[in-house]
C-alpha cells in the first residue's frame, strides 16, 4: 500500500511537492498550498469547469479531484499555459473574450487541450470542447470566435489621440484576466486570516434560541450572533426601507438567512459540522406566493408594511378606461415569471483586516461606497473608518450591488482585531443572495381601426423576498416602462413589491423590466394580430419618435426606437421566408420568427445619483484617471477612459487608471441602472475638459491645439505656434498633481407626482430584437437559432465591448426564456439550476445604431440592461409563431411549450 | 485526517474492503459534488491505483469492461456498431471534463435514475462483477441497480467489470438524450436502442429507457412486438400504451410526469426511425 504524507508532482512544468491530505480538492491545493489562485472555484461540483486544470494533458476538474491524484503526474494550470495557449490568450483580449475574466482560465485551459488534439476546430468542436465551463457575462460567442482564430496578429490596441471615442479596442484590464494573474474576492488571503463560515437558516420562517455556543465552540472557534453586532444590526439599500439584519435576532424570514458565525484557524472551522450548532428553531407556516402574503389573514413580515406590501408603483395619464372600452381591437392576457438567479460564476467573497483604526474589507462588490456607509452603519463605525477595496468582481448583474459577506468578516475583524476572510459555497450564494423578483402580471391593450395603440393597463405583483432590498426601485421602475417604448395616449401601470418569505429579490439586470416587457411584448403581439397588421409594422407604427411623449409626460428627443425598428425591417421579411419554406416541407419541428422592443431608462428614477472624476498630472509627468466606477467585466474602466482621453486630448497609452478604492477615488457611485457609461462617464468628460481647459490657458494656446505629454512636461502645439509646461516647477496640490481636475455628474430628472407624471430619467436607450427559432412539435423543445439585436447606444464608444454586452445579455434572456428558475430549497446548485452552456447559443448578429443623445457624452446612451429585455419575448413570440403555443408561464420549459401547443390545437 | 488508501493490486484493495466500511472512490465526480466539504469524507479507499482495471478487453465470452474504465477511454476504444449506443451516451455524460474522470461502473454503482450509463448498458445485456476477498459473483444489471441510489452490492464487495456478452455485441445501435439544454444536463428522459436487422426485418431489439422510473428499464413488451417486423415499419408500429405500461415517472422540476412519458414514446420512435435509415 501506498502511504503517502508528500505528494510529489510536475506543476507547471516545475517539481512540487505537497503536504496536503490525498482527499483534499485538487483546487485547493493549488489555490491555498501552492499560491496558485488562477484556478477558480466556483462550485465545487463539476458543474461551472471554472476550476479546470490540465492532468497528464487531460481536462478535469481540479474541484473534483483528489490532491492524491496530482501524485506522480503533471498539472497545468492557466499560470504555466504554453504555445497555443499564450496565443489563445492574445486572441482572448483581441476579441474581447473575457468580460468579468473569472471563467476565463478555465476557459482557455480547456480550450488549449483541445486546440492541442485539433488545431483547426470548427464551431461544432469548439461548443463541444467547451461545453463543461459555464460563461455567464459573454454569451459564448467571443470566446468561441478567439478559440477559432489563434493565429498570431500584431495590432496596435491603443487608438491614437483624440481616435479612442468609437475605437474597438481590447479592454485596458483584459491582460490580467487572461493569464490568471486578476484577484477576485477570493484570491487574496491575508497572512493569519481566520477563516470565516457562516450558520443559516434552513427554514422560510422560524423563531430561534441558541443553546450552549460557547461549549460548543471550544476555545479555537471564535462564535458571533446578533448581540455581538456594535451597530444598528440593519442594512438595506435605500435608506427608507433598510431591513435586513446582518445576522438575524431570534427570528428568521428566509432560508439561507445567517443566524451566527464561526472564525478561526482554516483547518479548525473546515472541520466544523455546521449542522450541529446549537440553536433550537420553532419552524413557522411561511408564505411564498404573493397572493398568499396579499390575503387578509396573512401573517405580517414587517411592522407598517400591511399586506406585506412594501411600496407599489404607479403611472396614470388620459383616461384608459373609456379608451378601451371603444376600442376597436383590445387583448387581454396575463404572464408568471420565476425566481431568477444571477449566477455569477464567482460566489462572493473577500478578506478584511485592520490597517490602524480603519477596518478594511476587499472583496467583490458593484457599489464600494454604499458597501462602506451600510457596514458602517452595522457596525457602529463612522463611513470614514471603513474603507472598501472592490476585488475583481466575477460577474454581478446586480447582486452584488447589496451587501453579503462584508458585515460578517467586518464583525470577525472588528472583535478580534485579526485579519479574516469568507467565500461563500455556490449553495450559499445561490440561497441568501438576491434574485430577480418573480411577478405575476395582467395586461390589457386596446388599439384603434388603423392599428394606433390608444391604451393600456398593467397590474403586478412583483414577489420581493424576505426584506426591501431594490423592491422599491422595482415597483417604481415597472410602471414607467410597462408600456415598452411605445406613444400609449392613455395608460395605467400598477406595480407591487410584495413581502414573502422567499429569497430577498433586488437587483438583476433591468430592475423587473424585464418581466414587464415579457407580457407587454406578447401582449402587443396579440393586438397585431387582432389588428391584421405585421406584428414589426404594428411596433413601427407606434413606436416613440423626437418630440413624443411618454406615458409619463416626460418629452424625448434623440428616441432610436424608430432605426432600431427600421433596421430589422429586412431580416424580418427574410426570416418570415425563410420560416415559411422552411415549414411547407417539415413536420416534426416548426421555425418561428418573433419580434421585440426595449426601452430603459439609465440611471436612478426621479433620485440624485452623481459621480464624480478626478483626473491629475503628476510633476513627473503621469496622468492618472482616479475611476471609482467598478467594473464587473461590463467594460467601464475602458469606456470611461475613452471618453476621458478625447475629452482631454492626450492617447489612451498615456493613462494610469486608479482605483477603484474608497480611499483613492471619489464617489462613482454604483454599478447598475446602465449608469456608468452614461453617468460617470459623463463626469469624465467633464473632467477631461475642464483639465484641458487648465492646459490650454496656461500654455495661452487655442481650443484647438493638440497635447502631447512627455517626460517631465506638456507639449501643446496649435499650428505653427508651440508651448511647452514644465511639469516639474509647478506646486503640487493636496493629491499631489501639479495639474488636475474633479468634475461631478448628476443626471437631470423631475419628481414624478402621484400619477407618476414627470421626468424620471435624463436619458433612455432603446432596442429591438428579433428571434429565429425551431420548435419541436412533439418534444415541445426549443432551439434559438438566430436573434438579430438593433440597438441604440446614441454614440458606440467601444463597438467590441458594445457587441460583448449584446451577447451575453442575449445570453441571460435567453435562459430566462427558456430553462432558469431557481426554486428555493431544491435548485440551489449549478446543476438543477440551469444557465445556457456553449451549445444553447444562437448566433447573434449586432447591429449598433447611433442616434445621438442630447444629454449623454458625446452622445451616448446605456446600454448594459437594455439588452436583455428583448431577447425573451422575442424568443415567446417566435415560439407563438413556429407553433401556436402562447406560454403565459416561464420558463418555457419542454414539457409547458408541449402543454401549450396542445392547448392552441385544440383551440383552433 | 481521515484515513485514505490507495492500494495499487486488486486483492490488497479486497483485504481492506473486507476489514472495515470505506467508501469506494473512483472518478469522484458523484462523490465531491455530494459534499461540500474540502475533502473526501473518510475512510476512502480509492481505486485509481489499481492495476489491470482499466479499458476494455474482448475475450471469448464477450467483452469485458473494466471497472476504472473512464467515458473518455470508452469513446476512444475501437467497439462494434452495437456500442454506439454506450458511447454515444459517453459523449452526454456531463462534459469533456466529467468523461476524462468519470467511470462507466461508477455511473451504475451510484444508481442515479438519470444515469445515462444505464440504458445503453441494459440494451447490450449488461452484467456486473462483483468481488470481495471471499470470491466473485456476476448480476445482470437489471438486478444490480435495485432502485433510487441503491443496489445490490454488499459490504465487502465492489464492482471489478462490466461484462457485455459476445452475442449482445452484433446489431446497429443509438443513443437520445432529451435534457432541458445542450451540455452538462440531466437527462428528462433517455433512449437507447439496439437492433439486429435480417433481410430487412427485426431479428433482434433491445430497447431501453431512462429517467422515467426509479431504475432504467428495458421495453421487452415493445422488443417482442418488433421481432419479424419490417424495417420501414418499425417506428410506426410502437404502442405508446405499451411503452408507457413499462413506466413509472414522476413529476419534478425537470418535467411532469405524463411529458416524461409522451418525450419517452417519441424518443424510443424517433431512436428507431434513425436506425431504420441507418440500416436501410
Ligand atoms: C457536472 C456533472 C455532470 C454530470 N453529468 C452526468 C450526465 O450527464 N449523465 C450521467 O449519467 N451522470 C452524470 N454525472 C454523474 C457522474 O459523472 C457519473 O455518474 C460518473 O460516471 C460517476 O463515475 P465516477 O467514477 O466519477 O464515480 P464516483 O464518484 O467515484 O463514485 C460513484 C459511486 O459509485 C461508487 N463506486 C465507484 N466505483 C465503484 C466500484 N468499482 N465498486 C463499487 N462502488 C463503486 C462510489 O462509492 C460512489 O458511491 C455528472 C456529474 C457531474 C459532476
Ligand atoms: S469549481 Fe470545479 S467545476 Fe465548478
Ligand atoms: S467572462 Fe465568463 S463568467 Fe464573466
Amino acid at each position: 500500500m501506498k502511504d503517502t504524507p508528500a505528494i510529489a508532482l510536475m506543476v507547471n512544468g516545475k517539481p512540487a511537492s505537497l503536504d496536503a491530505a490525498p482527499g483534499r480538492r485538487l483546487s485547493e491545493v493549488l489555490r491555498e498550498d501552492l499560491g496558485l489562485t488562477g484556478t477558480k472555484v466556483g462550485c465545487d461540483a463539476g458543474d461551472c469547469g471554472a476550476c479546470t486544470v490540465l492532468l497528464n494533458g487531460a481536462p478535469v476538474c481540479a474541484c473534483l479531484t483528489p490532491a492524491i491524484r496530482a501524485g506522480g503526474a503533471d498539472v497545468v494550470t492557466v499560470e504555466g499555459v504554453r504555445d497555443i495557449a499564450e496565443r489563445l490568450q492574445d486572441a482572448f483580449l483581441r476579441h474581447g473574450a473575457a468580460q468579468c475574466g473569472i471563467c476565463t482560465p478555465g476557459m482557455l485551459v480547456t480550450a488549449s487541450a483541445m486546440l492541442r488534439e485539433t488545431p483547426r476546430p470548427n464551431r461544432a468542436q469548439v461548443e463541444e470542447a467547451l461545453g463543461g465551463v459555464l460563461c455567464r457575462c459573454t454569451g459564448y460567442a467571443k470566446i468561441i470566435e478567439a478559440v477559432m482564430d489563434v493565429d498570431p496578429v500584431s495590432i496596435d490596441a491603443n487608438p491614437a489621440n483624440g481616435g479612442a471615442v468609437g475605437a474597438a479596442m481590447p479592454r485596458l484590464d483584459g491582460a490580467a484576466k487572461v493569464d490568471g494573474r486578476e484577484i477576485f474576492g477570493a484570491d487574496y488571503v491575508p497572512d493569519g486570516a481566520l477563516l470565516v463560515r457562516a450558520i443559516r437558516s434552513p427554514h422560510f420562517a422560524a423563531r430561534f434560541q441558541l443553546g450552549d455556543v460557547a461549549g460548543w465552540a471550544g476555545d479555537r472557534v471564535h462564535v458571533f450572533t446578533a448581540a455581538d453586532i456594535p451597530g444598528a444590526n440593519r442594512f438595506g439599500t435605500i435608506p427608507a426601507f433598510v431591513d435586513q439584519p446582518a445576522l438575524a435576532d431570534g427570528f428568521v424570514r428566509m432560508r439561507g438567512e445567517a443566524i451566527a458565525v464561526v472564525a478561526g484557524p482554516a483547518d479548525v472551522i473546515e472541520a466544523l459540522d455546521l449542522s450541529t450548532f446549537p440553536v433550537n428553531w420553532e419552524p413557522e407556516a411561511e408564505l411564498l406566493r404573493t397572493d398568499q402574503a396579499r390575503a387578509s389573514e396573512a401573517a405580517q413580515l414587517h411592522a407598517g408594511r400591511p399586506g406585506n406590501i412594501l411600496i407599489g408603483g404607479k403611472v396614470l395619464c388620459g383616461d384608459p378606461k373609456t379608451a378601451l372600452d371603444t376600442a376597436a381591437y383590445r387583448v387581454t392576457a396575463r404572464a408568471e415569471t420565476a425566481y431568477v438567479e444571477h449566477a455569477y460564476i464567482e460566489p462572493e467573497a473577500g478578506a478584511a483586516w485592520m490597517e490602524g483604526d480603519t477596518l478594511v474589507i476587499q472583496a467583490c462588490t458593484q457599489a464600494p461606497v454604499m458597501d462602506r456607509d451600510e457596514t458602517a452603519q452595522v457596525l457602529g463605525l463612522a463611513p470614514d473608518q471603513v474603507r472598501i477595496i472592490p476585488s475583481a468582481a466575477g460577474g454581478g448583474f446586480g447582486s452584488k450591488l447589496d451587501l453579503s459577506l462584508q458585515p460578517l468578516i467586518g464583525l470577525v475583524t472588528l472583535k478580534t482585531g485579526l485579519p479574516s476572510r469568507m467565500a461563500y459555497s455556490r449553495r450559499e450564494s445561490m440561497s441568501s443572495t438576491t434574485k430577480r423578483h418573480p411577478s405575476t402580471m395582467q395586461a390589457t391593450a386596446g388599439a384603434d381601426a388603423d392599428g394606433y395603440l390608444t391604451a393600456m393597463v398593467f397590474d403586478g405583483d412583483f414577489n420581493t423576498g424576505a426584506y426591501s432590498s431594490w423592491g422599491p426601485t422595482v415597483a417604481v421602475r415597472v410602471p414607467v416602462h410597462a408600456s415598452g417604448p411605445y406613444k400609449i395616449p392613455n395608460y395605467h401601470a400598477e406595480a407591487r413589491a410584495v413581502h414573502t418569505n422567499g429569497p430577498v429579490s433586488g437587483a438583476f439586470r433591468g430592475f423587473g423590466v424585464p418581466q414587464a416587457a415579457i407580457l407587454q411584448e406578447t401582449l402587443f403581439d396579440d393586438l397585431a394580430m387582432a389588428a391584421g397588421l405585421d406584428r414589426l409594422a404594428f411596433r413601427r407604427l407606434n413606436a416613440l419618435g423626437d418630440g413624443d411623449r411618454t406615458v409619463c409626460g416626460q418629452q424625448l428627443f434623440g428616441v432610436g426606437i424608430g432605426d432600431c425598428l427600421d433596421a430589422l425591417a429586412e431580416p424580418w421579411q427574410a426570416a418570415l421566408a425563410a420560416a415559411k419554406g422552411f415549414n411547407a416541407t417539415n413536420t416534426q419541428t416548426k421555425r418561428g420568427v418573433g419580434v421585440a422592443s426595449c426601452w430603459y431608462g439609465c440611471g436612478n428614477t426621479a433620485l440624485p445619483n452623481p459621480s464624480t472624476i478626478r483626473l491629475g498630472i503628476t510633476a513627473d509627468g503621469h496622468l492618472r484617471l482616479h475611476q471609482g466606477a467598478t467594473d464587473i467585466g461590463q467594460g467601464a474602466n475602458t469606456v470611461i477612459t475613452q471618453i476621458c482621453a478625447d475629452a482631454l486630448g492626450l492617447p489612451i497609452a498615456d493613462f494610469d487608471l486608479v482605483g477603484p478604492d474608497t480611499a483613492l477615488t471619489p464617489d462613482c457611485g454604483k454599478t447598475s441602472a446602465s449608469r456608468q457609461t452614461f453617468v460617470t462617464g459623463k463626469a469624465a468628460l467633464l473632467a477631461g475638459q475642464a483639465l484641458r481647459t487648465r492646459i490650454l490657458t496656461r500654455a495661452n494656446l487655442g481650443p484647438d491645439a493638440v497635447l502631447s505629454l512627455e517626460a517631465g512636461q506638456i507639449v501643446v502645439t496649435d499650428g505653427a505656434q508651440t508651448a511647452h509646461i514644465d511639469l516639474s516647477s509647478l506646486e503640487p496640490d493636496t493629491n499631489g498633481y501639479v495639474l488636475s481636475a474633479e468634475e461631478t455628474y448628476d443626471p437631470p430628472t423631475v419628481e414624478m407626482d402621484e400619477n407618476g407624471q414627470g421626468s424620471p430619467y435624463a436619458v433612455y436607450g432603446y432596442g429591438a430584437q428579433m428571434a429565429e427559432v425551431e420548435v419541436d412539435m412533439t418534444l415541445g423543445t426549443v432551439k434559438v437559432h438566430k436573434i438579430t439585436a438593433a440597438h441604440d447606444l446614441g454614440r458606440v464608444i467601444n463597438p467590441l465591448l458594445s457587441e460583448g454586452q449584446i451577447e451575453g445579455g442575449v445570453a441571460q434572456g435567453l435562459g430566462l426564456a427558456l430553462m432558469e428558475e431557481y426554486i428555493p430549497g431544491r435548485t440551489e446548485n449549478l446543476h438543477d439550476y440551469l444557465i445556457p452552456t456553449t451549445g444553447d447559443m444562437p448566433e447573434v448578429q449586432s447591429i449598433l445604431i447611433e442616434k445621438p443623445d442630447p444629454e449623454g457624452p458625446f452622445g451616448a446612451k446605456g446600454l448594459g440592461e437594455h439588452v436583455l429585455i428583448p431577447t425573451a419575448p422575442a424568443i415567446l413570440n417566435a415560439i407563438r409563431h413556429a407553433s401556436g403555443a402562447r406560454i403565459d408561464t416561464l420558463p418555457a420549459l419542454p414539457h409547458r411549450v408541449l402543454a401549450a401547443i396542445r392547448a392552441a390545437g385544440e383551440a383552433s | 485526517m481521515p484515513a485514505y488508501f490507495r492500494p495499487d493490486n486488486l486483492n490488497e484493495a479486497l483485504a481492506l474492503l473486507a476489514e472495515e466500511p470505506v467508501t469506494l472512490a473512483a472518478g469522484c465526480t458523484d462523490l465531491f459534488p455530494a459534499t461540500e466539504a474540502k475533502a473526501l469524507n473518510g475512510p476512502v479507499l480509492d481505486l485509481t491505483a489499481i492495476d489491470g482495471l482499466r479499458g476494455v478487453v474482448r475475450g471469448s465470452e464477450g467483452w469485458r469492461i473494466g471497472t476504472l474504465t473512464t467515458w473518455s477511454d470508452l469513446c476512444k476504444t475501437d467497439l462494434p456498431a452495437a456500442f454506439d449506443m454506450l458511447k454515444q451516451a459517453a459523449r452526454e455524460v456531463g462534459s469533456w471534463q466529467i468523461q476524462n474522470a468519470g467511470t462507466v461502473a461508477g455511473n451504475l454503482c451510484n444508481a442515479s435514475p438519470a444515469a445515462d450509463g444505464v440504458p445503453p448498458l441494459l440494451a447490450l445485456d449488461a452484467r456486473v462483477e462483483l468481488q470481495s476477498a471471499k470470491g466473485t459473483r456476476v448480476l445482470p444489471l437489471g438486478s444490480f441497480v435495485t432502485g433510487v441510489r441503491k443496489t445490490a452490492l454488499q459490504p465487502g464487495e465492489m464492482v471489478t467489470a462490466i461484462l457485455i456478452p459476445a452475442a449482445a455485441g452484433a446489431g446497429i445501435s443509438r443513443f437520445r438524450k432529451l435534457g432541458a439544454r445542450r451540455y452538462l444536463v440531466i437527462s428528462i428522459a433517455m433512449v437507447a436502442g439496439r437492433l439486429v436487422v435480417e433481410d430487412g426485418k427485426i431479428g433482434e431489439a433491445a430497447i431501453s429507457v431512462g429517467s422515467c422510473s426509479p431504475v432504467a428499464v428495458r421495453l421487452r413488451e415493445v422488443e417482442n412486438q418488433l421481432l419479424g417486423c419490417r424495417l420501414a415499419d418499425v417506428a410506426a408500429t410502437v404502442d405508446a400504451d405499451m411503452v408507457a405500461r413499462a413506466l413509472s415517472p414522476i413529476d419534478d422540476v425537470r418535467g411532469d410526469a405524463a411529458y416524461r412519458t409522451t418525450a419517452a414514446v417519441e424518443l424510443v420512435r424517433r431512436t428507431l426511425a434513425d436506425l431504420a435509415g441507418e440500416a436501410s
